[in-house]
């Protein structure tokens, strides 16, 4: 299950996807946004998406767990646009038979989602907006 | 060649639109392309830190486009730290 949506994420829906009575561990992250970056004082985030690209990304991630942790059950859902402070902007759910494979299929499922899947997050905070990993990020947390 | 371009986040601020297409020559390639979407909206950002996707797929800058494929500039996504 891949689901992207404005609407607010369900963690269970995602969790339930992947439980199976042949899973022992079951393993769900919830990425929150966080009221605080860099010192800086955060209002809210908003998120942006390249689909179709965003989920053939998703979808190649999913195969690059399952070849090598041989973990066939994963989930994910992100919220997309205007996303409030302590709110749920992303679910990642992993289950396996053995809990040591789950952590570690979650870990790099979750990291990989960060680096290459195209979505991408705006912070308004106190006295401005930028862009969450973008270069004017880099000179504003040099500059303060 | 025409093909069709898409900006996201920072680039799509910048440039004031959310598509473009542009006209190019025969063998042209994503490099190619940004200079001249750089002279067509001075404002995109000047970092070298972008990646090129070629009909949503990631691909390489150097490699020729053709005739109705569709460019998205990438800019770094919220990976950023652990």
């Amino acid at each position: 299950m891949i689901h992207i949506t404005t609407e607010p994420l369900n963690p269970q829906e995602v969790t339930d996807q992947v439980r199976k009575d042949s899973n022992g561990a079951v393993i769900t992250f919830l990425g929150t946004t966080r009221d605080s970056t860099e010192g800086r004082r955060v209002h809210y985030l908003e998120y942006e998406a390249y689909q179709p690209m965003a989920q053939d990304m998703i979808r190649q991630i999913f195969q690059e767990v399952r070849e090598r942790w041989d973990v066939q059950d994963i989930a994910v859902a992100h919220r997309l646009g205007r996303v409030e402070i302590g709110e749920i902007s992303m679910v990642v759910a992993v289950a396996s038979s053995h809990r040591e494979r789950a952590f570690e299929a979650a870990q790099y499922a979750v990291d990989r989602i960060k680096e290459m899947v195209p979505i991408w997050k705006k912070e308004v905070f106190e006295g401005g907006e930028v862009w969450v990993g973008s270069e004017e990020e880099s000179s504003k947390v040099a500059r303060s | 060649m025409k093909v069709r371009v898409r900006f996201f986040a920072i680039y799509r601020e910048r440039a004031g639109t959310s598509k473009a297409e542009v006209e190019l020559p025969q063998e042209a390639t994503p490099t190619d392309l940004l200079a001249e979407l750089r002279s067509l909206y001075p404002s995109l950002p000047r970092s070298d830190s972008v990646l090129i996707a070629v009909n949503s797929q990631y691909a390489d800058p150097h490699s020729p486009l053709h005739e109705g494929d569709e460019v998205a500039f990438i800019p770094p996504v919220s990976g950023g730290l652990v």
